[in-house]
């Protein structure tokens, strides 16, 4: 065990000092006969031995770095620049644990009260958080504080909010009998028609939740929304892409009250699903109702400026079962690795990236939506993901394109029944011209496999 | 030495990160009415990135500088390879909606892990889903609740929470939509019998459990406790924050409990990351498995492994697209490393060097509950508070000396609490300094208490106005003056100012 220090001698003369004879004697209170009980694993490893193995493990997936990757749908593959990984692997950060002592953690606090800033000015809200575990959770989170802010538990959500972060909403908000209320989204022949979410609000309604981009892609106008809230006092919760905010109009200037918004796009890897981290902002009057870890500037005992945990008096290790949520140990690794790759990009190449996004999704689909069987249903304006009916059963698709060595888009059927000849596409920066080509090329050549 | 931030490093028109200009011809961007007026981040080059940063990190302590006792934390050394695997693009490039026959090895890694908890804990099932500690209470405690509603059974309305357990837990019941009772704890650390007795009815839920309790102490009726919350119809919920003095010695399971949840970051290695990520994989017993959240990671006879999104009874999904992954390779790995031989040593040396210190400093310090302990030591600076010295300023001092504090005051049941968890993979060497300090510490509060009181005195910045930090929030940039100037790069300090 290369962990264990402990030599034969010193964990002698450490019993001797303790006054017992064995370790065996400090566990006597362990109902004896339950007492090391035999465990079915394998015996330890060395370091070769075992990286080997998982490397094998690793060896039998297929990232989508070895493919060209066209599938999205609220997960994003953008280039991580290098000094992400360099800096945010320092162990200083990576075996540091939440900065209750601020003194020796002032690196830490300095990033998240950056992190927190940058949140701000990407989605031009008053104030932002540490960061929840994901974007979906972060929404869950923002549904629950509408509901205490307005003391009222009906929430409306667009049917164009994703799926996933609805169905957390929903485990969320189960043991409160929450109403929820989703609104429609029809097929059309020619585009997706969505229900007007607005005409779903009432005097009852805590918030209404839209995405922007839909999880179709779509880019709405949403003054006549904020209207709509306005009549009815239901807050505005809106779901945001972050790179897309690097060309939209953020979430603050359409009057959101609070937005989230998943922080994976930011220099953090896909991962099979995690870790990332949930942005989270809302306006300077509701700070009180936030959840999470907030950090603040102050001063210290000689005038100096430092950072320390603030506002605590919302959290459960203060205020416990009143507490605004439960969470504690959150994403501060993936803040830093967020606020890493916004120092790096700065406005023009966080611009320069999501422009790229819009200019090969908007190549890719005008070249599709003149192959034959095929259309494009997302209207425009859209941003870099959208909805493509297929001639041939998605899934099958997939496969086809797999041996041209594409990574497909995400079939729609499990979310959306009547989208189950549809797939979402999507194209990054990653993309190239030749590898778009090629999709198009590998969709005009696809044929059921079963005539 | 602080570190100006990046708004005041900013200047505009540096040139940033290189994007490269899409080689398609241009289509019309959307109106403009959809657009952003204006971006205001900051503007730096990447060594003016790179510099700030790293000047950042180097005012941490971190397990890899010093040594960082961090009660209830476990924070124990995170070995490299772990982090490696799970940097390895196989891992990291999957993009979670691939195919799933593009993903098998991910899979098996996921099906593996859950395999080997199950068999450390004793459980008939895993779920690896959970962000986080708390959010593994959550999902546990939604399962109980669904557990008791698929029975029938709509009357449970409470929660019973120790009053030495963590504030997740509270928070967690009420989130749940319970009532939370607390249950005082008896003159020995252990929970009060008589009033878990009183407490208990057809209205009671479950009993939030964390084991060994954060008094460090393994209750001494272990199984008289869970036999009574079952006796009433109710379940055990086990907070596994401390499992590190259990591996290989005891299984939660066996111990009475129902559901448990793990903290990978603490038992299993993986880095803390300054606040996270964590993961916090949920365990249960057989009657509990139709509950898991969705989907699960099934296994068909041809040995290939897919999702399985089919379950009626479900709680749903805690999170979208499944867990911390990242996190589930470097526990994986360290599973591996440590086999089944390991874990019984890792308990054994977290136990053995908890109870070292908590022999060491008796003289010094009052022990809160002597008797042996687990894997951490609980003592209380009550004596010291005759010098005019607290907790706070023994952790402070402890700076100096270059540890990392305790946890102080919590649990909240002991007064000026200090909370010792020096874990397995500390040398007698770095203990036998831990413990000079700590003496060397309560001989100051004697003769120079206002030595504790003024520290810490060595680090960037000294202690810090929490109250008018808390009363006029400054909680973004730009920050105003009464938080004082913005404090020059290291190199631009002329040397008679550093």
């Amino acid at each position: 065990m290369p962990f264990v220090p402990l030599t034969d001698a010193e964990r002698r003369a450490m019993l001797e000092r303790i006054g017992v004879r064995s370790v065996d004697d400090l566990f006597t209170l362990i109902p004896e006969p339950l007492r090391y009980p035999t465990i079915d694993l394998p015996p330890g490893e060395p370091e070769l031995a075992a990286a080997r193995a998982v490397q094998q493990l690793a060896a039998r997936n297929r990232p989508a770095s070895a493919l060209a990757c066209f599938l999205g749908a609220g997960v994003y593959h953008h280039y991580i620049p290098s000094a992400v990984g360099a800096l945010a692997s320092r162990g200083e950060f990576l075996t540091s644990y939440t900065p209750y002592q601020a003194e020796v953690s002032q690196g830490t606090l300095q990033v998240t009260f950056e992190f927190q800033s940058l949140v701000c000015e990407l989605f031009a809200m008053e104030v932002a958080n540490a960061g929840m575990y994901d974007g979906a959770t972060a929404l869950a989170e923002a549904v629950l504080m509408a509901e205490r802010i307005t003391h009222r538990s009906r929430v409306v959500l667009a049917g164009s909010v994703h799926p996933e972060y609805r169905a957390v909403v929903e485990t969320y908000v189960a043991p409160r009998g929450t109403e929820l209320v989703v609104g429609a989204v029809e097929r059309g022949d020619t585009a997706l028609h969505e229900q007007d979410v607005g005409d779903l609000l009432d005097e009852r309604t805590a918030c209404c939740v839209v995405q922007q981009p839909t999880f179709f892609g779509t880019i709405h106008d949403w003054r006549a929304l904020r209207a709509a809230c306005d009549r009815t006092g239901a807050l505005l919760v809106m779901v945001c892409n972050p790179i897309a905010l690097g060309l939209l109009r953020p979430p603050g200037d359409w009057g959101a009250d609070i937005a989230v918004g998943e922080g994976q796009p930011l220099g953090i890897a896909m991962s099979y699903g995690g870790p990332w981290i949930g942005l989270m902002a809302t306006r300077e009057r509701y700070v009180r109702q936030l959840p999470g870890r907030l950090v603040g500037a102050t001063r210290d005992v000689r005038g100096r400026r430092g950072y320390v945990l603030t506002l605590q008096a919302r959290e459960q290790h203060i205020r416990r079962e009143k507490a605004t949520s439960n969470i504690c140990t959150s994403e501060a690794l993936l803040a830093l690795q967020a606020a890493i790759y916004l120092s790096l990009l700065g406005p023009r190449g966080l611009r320069q990236v999501a422009e790229s996004c819009y200019q090969y999704a908007h190549y890719a689909a005008a070249a599709i939506a003149q192959l034959p069987g095929y259309a494009v249903l997302t209207p425009e304006p859209f941003f870099h993901e959208f909805v493509v009916r297929c001639p041939v059963p998605p899934s099958e698709l997939n496969r086809q394109l797999l041996a041209a060595g594409i990574l497909g888009g995400l079939p729609l059927g499990r979310f959306y029944p009547a989208l189950a000849d549809c797939m979402l596409l999507c194209c990054t920066e990653m993309n190239t011209r030749e590898e778009i080509d090629r999709l198009v090329a590998a969709l005009a050549a696809a044929r059921r496999e079963t005539a | 030495m602080t570190e100006p931030l990046l708004s005041e490093l900013s200047v505009p028109g540096r040139p940033g990160h290189r994007v490269p200009s899409p080689e398609v011809p241009r289509a019309d961007l959307p109106p403009a009415a959809l657009l952003r007026d204006t971006l205001p981040l900051p503007e730096l080059t990447e060594l003016e990135v790179v510099r700030h940063f790293t000047r950042l990190s180097q005012l941490n302590y971190a397990v890899d500088t010093v040594f960082y006792p961090l009660g209830s934390c476990t924070m124990k050394y995170n070995p490299k390879v772990d982090d490696a695997m799970a940097n390895l693009p196989g891992f990291a490039a999957l993009h979670p909606y691939q195919p799933l026959e593009l993903v098998q090895g991910a899979l098996q890694l996921l099906a593996e892990l859950e395999r080997m908890l199950a068999e450390i804990t004793g459980f008939a099932a895993v779920t690896l889903q959970p962000a986080a500690g708390a959010h593994g209470e959550l999902t546990g405690m939604l399962m109980i609740r669904a557990y008791h509603l698929a029975r029938g059974d709509q009357a449970r309305r409470r929660v019973l929470v120790p009053d030495s357990a963590h504030g997740t837990n509270p928070a967690t019941a009420a989130m749940c939509g319970y009532e939370t009772v607390t249950i005082p704890s008896d003159a020995r650390g252990n929970v009060d019998l008589a009033a878990l007795e009183r407490a208990l009815g057809p209205d009671v839920a479950a009993l939030m459990l964390t084991v060994p309790s954060t008094l460090g102490l393994f209750d001494e009726r272990m199984l008289e406790i869970t036999a009574r919350v079952h006796r009433a119809g109710a379940l055990v919920y086990g907070d596994g924050a401390n499992l590190n003095a259990l591996l290989g010695v005891a299984r939660p399971a066996d111990l009475g409990i129902d559901v448990f949840h793990l903290n990978l970051h603490k038992t299993f290695a993986t880095p803390h990351g300054g606040g996270g990520p964590g993961a916090g994989p949920v365990a249960v017993r057989a009657e509990l498995e139709p509950f898991l959240p969705v989907p699960v990671v099934r296994r068909r006879d041809d040995g290939t492994y897919y999702l399985d999104y089919e379950r009626p009874q479900s709680i749903g999904r805690v999170r979208a697209f499944g867990g911390h992954f990242g996190v589930l390779v470097r526990a994986y790995t360290y599973l591996r490393l440590l086999g089944a031989d390991g874990l019984r040593r890792v308990s054994e040396a977290a136990v053995l060097n908890a109870n070292y210190l908590r022999v060491a400093l008796q003289e010094w310090y009052e022990v809160a509950y002597n008797r042996p302990c687990m894997h951490e030591v609980v003592l209380s600076g009550r004596r010291l508070k005759a010098h005019g010295v607290r907790t706070l300023d023994v952790a402070k001092r402890l700076i100096d000396y270059g540890f990392h504090p305790p946890t102080i005051y919590f649990p909240l049941v002991v007064e000026e609490a200090l909370m010792i968890e020096p874990t397995e993979t500390e040398s007698k060497a770095t203990l036998d300094a831990f413990i000079a300090a700590m003496r060397a510490i309560a001989e100051e509060a004697r003769q120079q208490p206002e030595l504790l009181r003024e520290a810490p005195h060595q680090t960037p910045v000294g202690r810090l106005d929490e109250v008018t930090a808390a009363r006029r929030p400054v909680l973004r940039w730009p920050v105003p003056d009464w938080v004082g100037e913005p404090p020059r790069a290291a190199g631009l300090v002329p040397p008679e100012e550093r």
